[in-house]
């Protein structure tokens, strides 16, 4: 009984994850036929700027710790931020070609969503603290080994922050370079002379490093925290039980404990998914702009004759898939902490599970792609838990398997997918 | 379009050209996953490396000739891996390659420096198959089965553990390998393993795997991953109610495990090459922080005596010809800073092993083990 509860509540959880990125290569496919391979890195970019802005923002802005609304905002501002990313996707990369053979947008779709990967393994300051006062190649150390000789003439002023930053000419790009302080007393000293840090510098870089001191102004710098590196989410919630209870059984190797919670987390998840899934769906069938984008839909050209303002309707549509994407990678950031760096392979399996779950549920249907992101969810676990209940012990290494056998299934028995149509082509 | 081929072809060869280099340098060359999901591998392997060079330059090089360091980025990926490989022994022609960490990216790359006849001494690689590539391929490490072995005995004997699950990545060799060598040991110590659950690089969710190995009601449990994915199963087994101690091996090396794992993973251990609280580390520590501003890990140090030995062979050989650099190899017997250094028939080094335990957000040794034999 523990382990079902388990799993049904991951397998609900997981399902509202995979759904919100399904929409996103639902929506974009039903508008401009158009698979967007770069939708998953926008997932990534999702959970990253969760990161930076709950890293960044929160403590500028007073907020330390878990506050009921720290979430909240720091999703708001993700979407944003990854809804203006879509639009630039979409006016840079889709736009030019939009009358191109569909060969063409699909491999610049994998362009892109390569670009971002790399992309994403960078990292940024955006606003500098510090402000460089001099530099120089560091050929030599002074006569004491934490010293070095200036190349050009510095004033120490004594109420400033002053570091010495060395950069190692064989670094590969984006490495951090390192920092020791400088401990001389104030005043000027001109180039040639030695001047005292903390530490010392390594003979390995006095051949092969420049140096730069840098005056520090209070407060940390606005910097990105992407990188190649996995990082961790910083604790954005209060998480606690909203309802607990322990299986207790005895074993022949003594008393097993198994607890099966449903967290504020797991509810905040879903909640903010449904959210999600509800407001899209008044947003596509009950308002003007719904109704404009499933015309272009249905046929850009017409569409277009009739006054539809095609090229903002389509904007829209990657707006909107770009900001869901932002929630799911915001939701999957908090749910498990650890963020693994963007070209990760957690990512490419999250966005090919969420493409399957839009294929499966018939590509082009906002509905489909909801039924099937829990579909798939449900599979995963379900098929492990099942398997282990009938002895199959080692079943929940073939969770992937099941989900892309449930695929083959669906697309031998129903092509187009549980919710979708047949459409006709002219030849 | 064959114009087209042509064209990359003059642009892959401008590539190739040779790092200029004098004449009189030896030059040593690096491979490493220097960025990538697995960066601190390849640069704290980097760093060791660069500092023994740099020792060894400033106390006036081998035989009055410079070192020079020739390095490139496997980017964790082993075709990459294969194609630097090629690029140091063909274009660069180093007399000497170090590398990789990883063993399958190894084993990328040992093909083709045997087949090259240029020496390959891998820092860190602990999976058998990769000094077995040929009689060019040493290794500065103790392997797998070793590491198995410290972690059964430890488990059974110091912690009293019998009944033990073992979760592994069953895409890496490194991961399989050591759950083979743990279960085999295990089961000599007179230990059980309860289950053996796997998942795929790429899994961010281990709840189902993690399920099945809860309901066997173990008292610990065997990851022999990577850093990159430990934390992430401890902060979900502690979340599922699994409060048992976890073990692992090398791969959890590093300072993002704590930094990511927090509370979820004080108390575990894993096997290492070196603990950072011994004296011959700390020694070595006090180096590195001067030459890097930063505490090394066990790979720096491997990497370091890797490079040491290295230049130990070149100055013993009677020519700079791979053939010749290797013979001196076999004949290494040097004392580096993660024990003392010396081939055996397979070109394996046998040394000490330590547990070491994540207390207080801190590495320290729980325990040195010997080989058995």
């Amino acid at each position: 009984m523990a382990d079902f509860l388990q799993t049904l509540i991951i397998a609900i959880t997981l399902g509202s994850l995979y759904a919100l990125i399904a929409l996103g290569y639902t929506m974009v496919y039903g508008v401009l036929k158009l698979i967007n391979f770069a939708h998953s890195d926008v997932v990534v970019l999702g959970a990253w700027l969760s990161m930076t802005v709950a890293v960044f923002l929160l403590p500028r802005i007073g907020v330390t710790g878990a506050t009921w609304w720290a979430g909240g905002l720091v999703l708001i501002l993700a979407m944003l931020l990854c809804g203006a990313i879509g639009f630039a996707i979409e006016r840079l990369a889709y736009k030019p070609i939009r009358g191109a053979p569909r060969l063409n947008a699909l491999i610049t779709a994998i362009g892109v969503s390569l670009f971002l990967q790399n992309f994403g393994q960078l990292q940024f300051t955006l606003i500098p603290n510090e402000r460089v006062v001099a530099s120089g190649a560091l050929q030599e150390r002074g006569q004491d080994p934490r010293t070095i000789r200036l190349a050009e003439t510095v004033s120490i002023e004594s109420e400033q922050k002053y570091a010495v930053r060395l950069f190692k000419n064989s670094a590969p790009e984006g490495a951090t370079p390192q920092t020791r302080n400088i401990v001389a007393a104030a005043g000027t000293y001109e180039a040639g002379r030695d001047i005292a840090i903390d530490g010392g510098v390594g003979r390995a870089d006095t051949r092969d490093a420049r140096y730069e001191i840098v005056r520090i102004a209070a407060g940390a710098p606005l910097k990105l925290p992407f990188g190649a590196m996995p990082a961790g989410m910083p604790v954005l919630f209060n998480d606690r039980p909203v309802w607990e209870h322990v299986f207790v059984s005895e074993t022949e190797h003594g008393r097993l404990e198994k607890p099966v919670r449903i967290t504020l987390l797991d509810l905040t998840i879903v909640g903010t998914a449904v959210a999600l899934l509800v407001g899209l769906q008044i947003l596509v069938f009950n308002t003007r702009v719904g109704t404009a984008m499933r015309a272009v839909s249905y046929n850009m050209e017409t569409a277009a004759l009739m006054g539809i303002p095609v090229d903002r309707i389509v904007s829209m549509t990657f707006v909107l898939g770009a900001a869901l994407a932002a929630a799911a990678g915001f939701l999957f950031a908090v749910k498990y902490t650890q963020i693994q760096q963007p070209a990760h392979a957690t990512w490419v399996l999250l966005g090919l599970k969420a493409f399957v779950a839009a294929v499966v549920g018939g590509i082009g249907n906002i509905r489909g792609a909801t039924l099937g992101g829990f579909l798939i969810a449900f599979i995963e676990q379900f098929g492990a838990y099942a398997g282990l209940q009938v002895g199959w012990a080692n079943a929940s290494a073939y969770t992937d398997v099941f989900v892309f056998v449930l695929l083959i299934v669906v697309l031998l028995v129903k092509p187009t997918g549980i919710f979708g149509t047949t459409v006709r082509e002219k030849v | 379009m064959r114009k087209f081929f042509g064209a990359l072809a003059i642009g892959l060869a401008a590539f190739a050209l040779p790092a200029s280099a004098l004449a009189q340098d030896i030059l040593v060359g690096h491979y490493g996953s220097l960025t990538g999901s697995e960066a601190t591998f390849g640069q704290s392997t980097s760093n060791g490396i660069k500092l023994a060079i740099s020792e060894i330059n400033g106390a006036g090089g081998i035989n009055g000739k410079m070192v020079k360091l020739v390095e490139y980025d496997t980017k964790g990926d082993a075709r990459e891996a294969g194609a630097v490989v090629t690029r140091l022994v063909t274009a660069d022609k180093v007399s000497i390659v170090l590398g990789e960490v990883a063993s399958s990216l190894s084993l990328a790359g040992a093909p083709v420096c045997q087949s090259n006849q240029v020496p390959m001494i891998s820092p860190s690689s602990t999976n058998p198959r990769v000094t077995l590539v040929g009689d060019y391929i040493f290794r500065v490490c103790f392997i797998d089965e070793f590491q198995g072995y410290v972690a059964a005995k430890f488990a059974t004997e110091s912690k009293k553990a019998k009944r033990i699950a073992i979760l592994q990545d069953q895409a890496s060799a490194y991961s399989v390998g050591l759950a083979d060598f743990f279960q085999k040991y295990l089961q000599q110590f007179g230990g059980d393993v309860t289950t053996r659950q796997s998942y795929n690089a790429g899994d961010q969710d281990f709840t189902a795997r993690l399920t099945a190995i809860r309901g066997t009601n173990p008292d610990m449990i065997y990851v022999p991953g990577y850093y990159t994915d430990v934390a992430n199963i401890a902060i979900q087994a502690r979340k599922l109610g699994i409060n048992v101690p976890l073990l692992g091996g090398d791969g959890w090396d590093s300072a993002k495990l704590t930094e990511i794992g927090g509370k979820s993973i004080e108390g575990s251990f894993f096997s290492n090459h070196a603990a950072p609280d011994e004296p011959a580390m700390v020694d070595f520590s006090a180096k590195y922080r001067d030459e890097y501003g930063a505490d090394p890990d066990a790979l720096a140090a491997l990497g370091y005596d890797a490079a040491m030995v290295a230049f130990d062979a070149i100055k013993r050989a009677k020519s700079h010809t791979g053939p010749a650099i290797r013979d001196a190899l076999k004949e290494t017997k040097l004392q580096g800073v993660t024990g003392m250094i010396a081939f055996d028939g397979d070109r394996n080094t046998t040394k000490d092993a330590v547990m070491v335990e994540v207390k207080d957000g801190k590495l320290v040794m729980a325990e040195r083990i010997k080989p058995s034999n």
